[in-house]
């Protein structure tokens, strides 16, 4: 697998504050790669600087073989962008802000017509295709946003927490979609995201905190490194200590229930039924979580309300920055 | 190629916009109308100006209302980038495999149709004041338009690429659009003003743009001076009112519309995306 993304001692500091410190990291063509961390970790910041929004102050990056600071016009044409907040004009209508981007990015007349329809069928807004953006609810938007990131079939597309605000129904078609375009146009997907359950869909995750990255796996191969699934059984007093001196495992109770962490637990339970079969009245086995992952490698969680100081500084800014601002 | 259609796509959009904000278009016809009713007419009877076989304040005072507009459209339509930033939309084109002076170049071309629409109601108003027109000036008219409002609205571009909010407008409007609309003649005439004055109002450009107006404007109208019946541009030249020959300033304003529209596109290809 050759790798497109290439990012290399990648920094970014504003001021004292370093939002990206040093990070090194390679994305596979084909592969759905996520960033996972607390708002304020740097995710966004690495994608502006990968996508040429913003110059990085130390490190390499390239992308699909262009180097982002040297060649922003290839590597413009080669990524599609799916921002945070929204970038829709309001008012314009929903083919008029797709018309524009494939513009802007020279995909011909009937290629667009063909992708437009295709791109709003996925996220659902065909029957609204004419009407004025600034009718559309904010997942709506989000949604059109999505689709307009996609039009121009870009080789890497970047989503920074593209589903933030979105139902479900639309979280899993968007998925299937960023799928379907992976596996029949080979586009490559860089996503942000701080929802766990959202990380799941990536081949590979970063985990990130504080502008640096904690670990990078398969998420299947990062909830390994927890040390084994949790079992959970319940059965009578003394099988607890029983359980202690046949296996050597750590318990823990709680309530009734007795705690115990093995590697492949699946596997385990047939073993346990063999040995303490007529006593035991519930098994349960659980996978570690993410979240778990994330807790044990940074010693905190992903909740937004812990995000760190640069974090609260930024959104203070933005409040700042918007207080005054009438539109008109 | 790619470049030819960066330009025409950001003009479409220019364009599109701008002939969905219905309240923009009604201030392009209500704030000139202002001007020309209440301002020109109060003035010519408070200052009992119109003297016979001279130029009215009021017919003084419309190619200045045209060049106002002008202006007031051409800086409005610049500043919207400040807009397109706070929204969001701005990332869309700044991140597009796009050069960025071609943006900056459709976006001038914009705001210049832009200040032809505002032109062409300009010319609706001429009976109001007296002013004879004819197809040839209103297209001579739309030339210096177009020239104009590339030059304002690059200088624009210029100031928005680096502006981070909507905050600093009033700063601009205050302290560089007024001055420059002050400066230019448009509402006084510079043969009356004292010798520091007249200097300031030699170097600003828009006083050739307004000179150049009043050229075209004028060249139509016949008022009667005495017995006879002159045309207007003749007196005005008298009067120091019209002071420069209509190539002169054309040259100028080319000059200048030129020289701002390369330092809009250099700023914009510097600007910062948040």
């Amino acid at each position: 697998m050759s790798d497109i993304i290439q990012v290399v001692e990648l920094s970014k500091t504003f001021g004292d504050i370093r939002a990206v410190d040093g990070v090194s990291f390679t994305v596979g063509a084909r592969e759905i790669f996520g960033f996972l961390g607390p708002n304020g970790a740097g995710k966004s910041t690495t994608i502006k600087m990968l996508a040429t929004l913003l110059k990085p102050t130390g490190g390499r990056a390239t992308l699909a073989g262009y180097d982002v600071a040297t060649q922003p016009t290839e590597v413009r044409q080669s990524i599609g962008l799916v921002f945070q907040d929204q970038s829709l004009d309001n008012r314009l209508t929903a083919d008029e802000n797709l018309k524009f981007h494939a513009m802007l990015y020279d995909v011909p007349g009937d290629v667009y017509r063909e992708r437009a329809d295709q791109v709003l069928k996925m996220v659902d807004l065909l029957d609204r295709r004419s009407s004025i953006v600034m009718t559309y609810s904010g997942g709506m938007k989000r949604r059109l946003e999505i689709a307009r990131g996609l039009l121009h079939h870009p080789k890497v597309l970047f989503l920074d927490e593209p589903t933030l605000g979105l139902d479900v129904q639309t979280r899993n078609a968007i998925w299937r979609h960023v799928r379907a375009l992976r596996d029949e146009v080979g586009t490559t997907v860089f996503m942000t995201t701080h929802y766990m359950d959202e990380a799941e869909n990536c081949d590979r995750i970063a985990i990130i905190d504080h502008g640096k990255i904690q670990a990078i796996d398969t998420p299947a191969a990062l909830k390994r490194s927890i040390g084994g699934d949790t079992i959970i059984v319940s059965g009578d007093d003394q099988l607890g200590a029983d359980i202690e001196t046949k296996y050597g495992a750590a318990i823990r109770r709680s309530g009734s229930e007795i705690h115990f962490q093995r590697a492949a637990g699946a596997e385990f339970v047939p073993r346990l039924i063999a040995d303490f079969g007529g006593r035991v009245t519930s098994v349960q086995v659980k996978q570690p979580s993410l979240e778990d992952v994330f807790l044990k490698l940074t010693g905190h969680g992903i909740r937004p309300e812990e995000g760190s100081a640069m974090d609260l500084m930024r959104q203070g800014m933005q409040l700042w920055r918007r207080g005054g601002t009438a539109r008109r | 190629m790619r470049s030819l259609k960066t330009i025409y796509t950001i003009w479409l959009r220019e364009a599109k916009t701008f002939w969905r904000e219905k309240a923009r278009i009604i201030a392009m016809i209500g704030q000139p109308l202002l001007y020309l009713l209440i301002l020109g007419n109060g003035i010519t009877a408070g200052m009992r100006l119109n003297r016979a076989g001279s130029v009215g304040y009021i017919q003084f005072l419309y190619p200045g209302v045209i060049s106002m507009s002008i202006l007031f459209t051409s800086i409005f339509s610049a500043l919207s980038i400040i807009w397109d930033r706070e929204f969001g939309f701005l990332k869309e084109v700044l991140v597009a495999p796009v050069p960025r002076w071609a943006v900056a170049m459709g976006k001038a071309f914009g705001g210049a149709t832009i200040a032809m629409v505002q032109a062409i109601i300009m010319v609706a108003m001429a009976p109001l004041v007296g002013i004879s027109l004819s197809v040839l000036i209103v297209l001579k008219l739309l030339v210096l338009a177009f020239l104009m409002s590339v030059a304002v609205t690059s200088l624009g571009i210029v100031i928005a690429s680096r502006m981070a909010s909507m905050q600093s407008f009033q700063m601009v409007m205050n302290f560089l659009v007024m001055p420059i609309y002050f400066l230019s003649g448009a509402m006084f005439p510079m043969t009356s003003a004292p010798p520091w004055l007249k200097s300031l109002m030699m170097v600003d450009p828009l006083t050739y743009g307004v000179d150049a107006i009043r050229n075209v404007v004028f060249s139509n109208t016949s008022i009667v001076a005495g017995e006879l019946t002159q045309p207007l541009i003749d007196v005005a030249r008298q009067g120091g009112l019209v002071r420069f020959q209509l190539g002169f300033d054309v040259e100028l304003m080319t000059l200048v519309a030129v020289a701002l529209a390369g330092a809009g596109a250099w700023s914009f290809s510097k600007a910062q995306a948040a």
